[in-house]
C-alpha cells in the first residue's frame, strides 16, 4: 500500500490529466478494462465550469521520442461531467482524482465546490496553466496567483487538494512552496513544456491551437530536475510525471524526491503501459532494494 | 447505421510478421496475431508498431504507433487471427514497417473503432481511393459478390491493388495507364445515374471523400465514409484525431473511423 496525503492506494502509479479516458477505454475494451485497471488512482481529464469542444484539429505533432499536443481541453463542463460522466465513473476499481481548471480563483472555486462534495470523488487536482482572466497571467506561473487559487478553494473542501504544476514558470520550486503554504496537500508535475512545430509545407504553424504543450521521453530529463527542486523545497507529497515510459524512470522520479509517479504519453503507445511500470517497478525495488513493498522512502539525493 | 465493433483485448501484445509482399506500389504486412480476436470487424483498425528499432527513422521518428485498417483476417484454429495490412511507405512509420521481415515483432492495439453497418438499402457499392482500398477487401469478403467494387489510383503500378478483390473491380487511374482515364467518381457518378438504389461504402483520400459525400447526398443516396486523420493512441484518451461533425468535433479512433456521410458538413 501506498499513502498519498490521506488516499490508501494499492501502489504507485496514476495517471497524467488528459492521458487516459477510462470511459471510452470501457468502450474499446469493454469490461476487461475494470479487471486490469493500470493506475492506482484515476486522474480524469482537466473540467471547466462550461463546456469546451477544444481546439481545431490538427491537434498532434510527433517529435523526436514525444508528443506535441494542442488539444485545447474538450470538456463536457461541470453539469455535463456530473451527470454524464461521474455515474460511469463509479466502476472505477480506484480512487477518483478529479481535475479542475477555471480562469480565476472564483471559478475554482465553483468548481470544487460542485465536485468536492460527491462520495465517488476522493481527491481533486487544479490545474493551473491557464490564465487569471481578471490578472491576465498564468496562475501556475506565480506564486502569488497559485496561492490565491489554493486559498479559494481550501475552505471549501477537506478533500485532498493536489496542485498541478506548470514547468513553464520562473522558478517552479517557488510556485510548489507558495501551494503549500496556501494549504495544498500535494503538488504534481510536470504539465506539458510549451513548444511548436511549423507545417512542413506552408510554413505556417502546424497545429490549430498555434503552439501546444510537449511531453512524452523527449522532456524526462527536464521533469527529473523540477520534480528533485519542488522536492527538496516543499513537506508535502509531490507526484512525478514527464517521460516515464519504465519501472526504471518511475524508481528515477522516485528518488528525485516523489512519492508517486504518473504516466501520461506512454499509455498511448501501450494502454496498459501504467501495470506494466509499476511491475517493473516492483521488480527492480526487490531486487536493488530488498523489499518489495513501493513506500514512499525517497533516498536522500545530497 | 450503426456499425460494429468487436472488442480488443486490454493493453498492446506482440504478434510475428509472416511475411511483407510487395504489391505494385504498396506492400501487404502479414501477421499472426495469436493473442488478439478472431473476427475484427471490417472498418476497424490496429494501432500497429515494430518491437525493435521503432524510433530511428528520418527526424528520429516514429514514436507513436501507427493506425492501419486492417485488409483482410483469417481465423486460426488455435485461436486468434491472421491480419493482412495493406500498407503505403509516406514516411518513417510505414518505411520501418514496409522492411520488417518474416519472425520480426509487431506491437498491435485492436482492432479499434466502429467498422461499416449493414447496407441500409439497394445494393452495396464499394469506392476505394488509393491506400484507401484497405478497409474495402475484408468488407467486400463479408458482403459477398453482390458487392460491387469502384476503385481508383494514380497510375497502373498503384492499381496492382485493384487485383486484391474478388471479380473484376471497375478501375479508373489518373493517368489513364490502366481502366479508365479519370476519377473513381466518375465511376461512381455513373453507377448511381444507372441506379440509385444502393448504399456507398467509401475510403481515399479526402478530396475523393468528399466528392463522394456530395455525389451521394445530392442523390439521397446513404454512404458511410472510413476517414483518417492523425491519431495517437487509437482508443480515445487524447482527444487528438477529432473531426468536425454536425454535432461538434468527435474522436475518430472512438466515434469512427467510419461516419455517415450525412454526419458530416463537409470532408476537410
Ligand atoms: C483509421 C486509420 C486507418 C488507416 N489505415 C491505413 C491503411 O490501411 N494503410 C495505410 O497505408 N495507411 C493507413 N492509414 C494512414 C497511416 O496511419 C499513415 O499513413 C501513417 O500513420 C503514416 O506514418 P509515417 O510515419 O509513415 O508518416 P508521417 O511522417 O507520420 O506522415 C504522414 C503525414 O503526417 C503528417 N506529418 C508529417 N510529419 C509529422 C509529424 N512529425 N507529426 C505529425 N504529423 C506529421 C503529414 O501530413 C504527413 O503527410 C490509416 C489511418 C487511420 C487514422
Ligand atoms: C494529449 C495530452 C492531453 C493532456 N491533457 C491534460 C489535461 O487536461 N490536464 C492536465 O493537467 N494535464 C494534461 N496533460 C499533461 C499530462 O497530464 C502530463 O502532465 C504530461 O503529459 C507529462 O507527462 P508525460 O510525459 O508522461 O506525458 C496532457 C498531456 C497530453 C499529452
Ligand atoms: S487517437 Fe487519441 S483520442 Fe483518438
Amino acid at each position: 500500500m501506498t499513502d498519498f496525503c490521506g488516499l490508501s492506494l494499492s501502489g504507485p502509479v496514476l495517471n497524467g490529466s488528459g492521458t487516459f479516458d477510462a470511459i471510452a477505454a470501457q468502450r474499446t475494451f469493454g469490461d476487461a478494462l475494470w479487471d486490469a485497471f493500470p493506475f492506482d488512482a484515476f486522474v480524469t481529464k482537466t473540467i471547466t465550469v462550461l463546456p469546451r469542444q477544444g481546439n481545431p484539429p490538427p491537434r498532434l505533432w510527433e517529435t523526436p521520442a514525444g508528443l506535441i499536443n494542442s488539444i485545447g481541453l474538450p470538456n463536457k463542463g461541470l453539469e455535463g461531467f456530473l451527470e454524464g460522466d461521474l455515474p460511469q465513473l463509479r466502476r472505477l476499481p480506484v480512487p477518483l482524482v478529479v481535475s479542475v481548471m477555471g480562469y480565476g480563483p472564483d471559478e475554482l472555486a465553483a468548481l470544487v465546490r460542485g465536485v468536492a462534495p460527491r462520495d465517488e470523488v476522493e481527491a481533486l487536482e487544479l490545474n493551473v496553466s491557464c490564465p487569471n482572466v481578471a490578472s491576465g497571467l498564468i496562475m501556475g506561473s506565480d506564486p502569488a496567483e497559485t496561492a490565491r487559487a489554493v486559498e479559494a478553494v481550501r475552505p471549501v473542501t477537506d478533500k485532498p487538494v493536489i496542485v498541478k504544476l506548470t514547468p513553464n514558470a520562473t522558478d517552479p520550486a517557488g510556485v510548489a512552496a507558495a501551494a503549500e503554504s496556501a494549504g495544498a496537500d500535494a503538488v504534481s508535475l510536470v504539465n506539458t513544456l510549451k513548444g511548436m512545430a511549423l507545417h512542413p509545407r506552408t510554413r505556417e504553424p502546424w497545429l490549430g491551437g498555434g503552439a501546444g504543450g510537449v511531453s512524452g521521453p523527449a522532456i524526462r530529463a527536464v521533469a527529473l530536475e523540477q520534480v528533485h527542486a519542488v522536492a527538496g523545497r516543499v513537506g508535502i507529497p509531490v507526484v512525478g510525471m514527464g517521460g516515464i515510459t519504465s519501472g526504471a524512470h518511475a524508481r528515477d522520479f522516485l528518488d528525485a524526491g516523489a512519492t508517486v509517479v504518473a504516466v501520461g504519453t506512454e499509455s498511448f503507445r501501450d494502454p496498459a503501459a501504467g501495470s506494466r511500470i509499476a511491475d517493473e517497478l516492483r521488480v527492480i525495488l526487490r531486487q536493488e532494494r530488498g523489499f518489495s513493498g513501493v513506500t514512499a522512502v525517497p533516498i536522500d539525493p545530497r | 447505421m450503426s456499425g460494429a465493433r468487436t472488442l480488443a483485448p486490454f493493453g498492446r501484445r506482440l504478434a510475428e510478421v509472416t511475411a511483407v509482399e510487395r504489391i505494385g506500389a504498396y506492400a501487404l504486412l502479414c501477421a499472426l496475431d495469436a493473442d488478439g480476436p478472431a473476427d475484427p470487424a471490417p472498418g476497424q483498425f490496429y494501432m500497429v508498431a515494430a518491437a525493435e528499432r521503432w524510433g530511428a527513422g528520418a527526424d528520429e521518428r516514429p514514436f507513436l504507433p501507427r493506425a492501419f485498417s486492417f485488409a483482410r483476417a483469417w481465423p486460426r484454429p488455435g485461436g486468434g487471427a491472421a491480419l493482412d495490412f495493406l500498407m503505403e511507405d509516406v514516411g518513417p512509420g510505414t518505411e520501418r514497417l514496409i522492411a520488417l521481415g518474416e519472425g520480426e515483432g509487431l506491437w498491435l492495439t485492436g482492432p479499434l473503432g466502429i467498422g461499416f453497418a449493414e447496407p441500409e438499402h439497394g445494393r452495396p457499392l464499394l469506392v476505394g481511393g488509393g491506400i484507401g482500398v484497405a478497409p474495402l477487401l475484408c468488407w467486400q469478403d463479408r458482403l459477398g459478390r453482390d458487392a460491387e467494387v469502384l476503385v481508383g489510383f494514380r497510375s497502373a503500378q498503384h492499381a496492382e491493388a485493384a487485383g486484391l478483390f474478388a471479380g473484376e473491380p471497375r478501375l479508373a487511374t489518373d493517368d489513364g495507364s490502366a481502366g479508365r482515364h479519370g476519377l473513381v467518381t466518375d465511376l461512381l457518378a455513373e453507377e448511381l445515374d444507372t441506379d440509385a438504389r444502393a448504399t456507398v461504402y467509401a475510403c481515399g483520400p479526402p478530396a475523393m471523400l468528399e466528392a463522394v459525400r456530395v455525389l451521394c447526398a445530392g442523390r439521397s443516396v446513404p454512404c458511410q465514409l472510413a476517414l483518417e486523420s492523425g491519431m495517437a493512441c487509437g482508443y480515445g484518451a487524447c482527444f487528438g484525431c477529432v473531426v468536425p461533425t454536425r454535432e461538434g468535433y468527435v474522436r475518430l479512433c472512438v466515434d469512427g473511423p467510419v461516419l455517415a456521410g450525412a454526419a458530416l458538413e463537409v470532408v476537410a
